[in-house]
């Protein structure tokens, strides 16, 4: 009885949150793009200023509402539990390569999830990739793949990605010119400032309670033959999709999509470095973020080293062209070049942490 | 039996409880110290077939599962 519960929760929730992202377009977000944590970050990273790609720079608050809404339910829930120290460095340098990974296919899993659910096959590709990626974490999983045990931290510790959102969104508010905003292109197109917020606050409370996580539900299928984190996964592609049916927003094919590009292989190979780098991690970029939120000091150290794997993917020309591979989409020679190195680099830290270094228990 | 997976983060704890019941032992105790490994813990160890009761211990828990 209990099992089901948790996965008609989750079913719930992902239609809501499936619901809310493409109404989130609707509303002015860029084209199945109503949540994106890879684009999102990546904007929040251009909005700082820490890359100069012109047309992706916009303090997306669907961010700051994602953590913001675990840090409180949490909060309320007693759930908040600040803790920490299980490889930090490593969790950072992993999430900057799964960024690199998305930032190559042009979404995150989540945002795959939307692209899927408008038509958009090469999300296929991407979902093929993905999976082949957590495969990939999982058996090294089995193997006795761990990045070590995690501690109590102090209160502050757990909080401080909280108030570091909080300051960074009154900042925006306030004193607006501090930060970049695109005039054109993906950046320069979203929801009204406090729709986005609070889409990001409910989403993050959803997320929160049923522990949702699109790397999860893979992973639990492989490894338990337990179907239920994938329940939330299936049913954002649904509602998303009905969304996207009703709303005339569902188109079939592999070209024409909307920030999307068709260049095959690095979609497979940059969601295959995201599969790997998120099972290895925990859980998928969303995950993170709502860790974050509950003062889990390593998944913030993640999204910190999601920040700056978006800022060195944009100053390094490593991120994904959206268009079509004809007209010279897709990436440069050192986007590929950096998805290679990532999958390998991620192979070998699985390796070194699976079979080499000697367990402490 | 009774395995120690506080400070282990989800998802290890499930992964190496499942390693654990491998032999079918008649019950099991595992103490974990996080949400996630709290929920599926339990959840696998349901779907094993066990009866599953859990006492919480000043931020810790405490899985029992009998056959």
């Amino acid at each position: 009885m209990k099992i089901a519960k948790e996965k008609r929760n989750l079913a719930i929730a992902g239609a809501l949150i499936g619901i809310i992202a493409v109404v989130l377009v609707l509303l002015g977000n860029p084209k199945n793009m109503g949540f994106c944590i890879a684009c999102f970050v990546r904007d929040i990273a251009g909005g700082l200023k820490f890359h100069s790609a012109g047309v992706v720079q916009y303090v997306r608050p669907e961010i700051i509402g994602l953590v913001l809404g675990s840090f409180l339910i949490s909060v309320l829930t007693k759930e908040f539990n600040a803790r920490g120290g299980s490889s930090p460095v490593l969790r950072f340098c992993i999430g900057a390569m799964v960024m690199i990974g998305c930032l190559a296919f042009l979404g995150c899993p989540f945002r795959m999830i939307l692209r899927l659910s408008a038509g958009d096959l090469n999300a296929l590709i991407g979902l093929l990739g993905f999976a082949s990626g957590v495969g990939a974490g999982s058996f090294f999983l089995s193997k006795g793949f761990s990045l070590g045990r995690t501690r109590a931290q102090a209160p502050l510790e757990g909080c401080a990605i909280s108030l570091v959102n909080i300051i960074l969104f009154v900042l925006v508010i306030a004193v607006p010119s501090l930060f970049a905003f695109s005039t054109s292109g993906p950046g320069s197109m979203h929801a009204p400032m406090v729709v986005s917020l609070c889409a990001g606050l409910v989403v993050g409370l959803l997320a929160q309670r049923t522990r949702m996580c699109m790397a999860g539900g893979f992973r639990d299928l492989y490894l338990l033959k337990d179907g239920t984190l994938i329940c939330g996964f299936i049913a954002i592609f649904v509602f998303a999709l009905i969304m996207n049916l009703a709303t005339g927003s569902f188109k079939l094919g592999f070209t024409g999509q909307p920030v999307a590009h068709n260049a095959h292989i690095w979609n497979f190979l940059g969601m295959a470095v995201c599969g790997l780098g998120c099972t290895m991690l925990g859980g998928c970029p969303l995950r993170q973020l709502i860790l974050a939120g509950e003062g889990n000091s390593d998944s913030a150290i993640t999204v910190l080293g999601l920040l700056t794997g978006a800022a060195i993917s944009h100053n390094f020309g490593l991120a994904g062209a959206a268009g079509a591979v004809a007209d010279g989409a897709g990436l440069k020679t050192q986007g590929k070049v950096a998805v290679i190195l990532c999958l390998l680099i991620l192979v070998a830290i699985a390796c070194i942490k699976t079979f080499a270094e000697k367990k402490e228990d | 039996m009774e395995i120690d997976y506080r400070g282990l983060s989800c998802p290890e704890p499930v992964i190496r409880t499942k390693k654990a019941i491998k032999d079918n032992p008649q019950t099991v105790e595992v103490l974990v110290d996080q949400r996630a490994p709290l929920e599926n813990v339990s959840r696998y160890l349901r779907a094993m077939k066990y009866d599953v009761s859990v006492q919480e211990e000043s931020g810790q828990w405490r899985i029992s599962a009998t056959k």
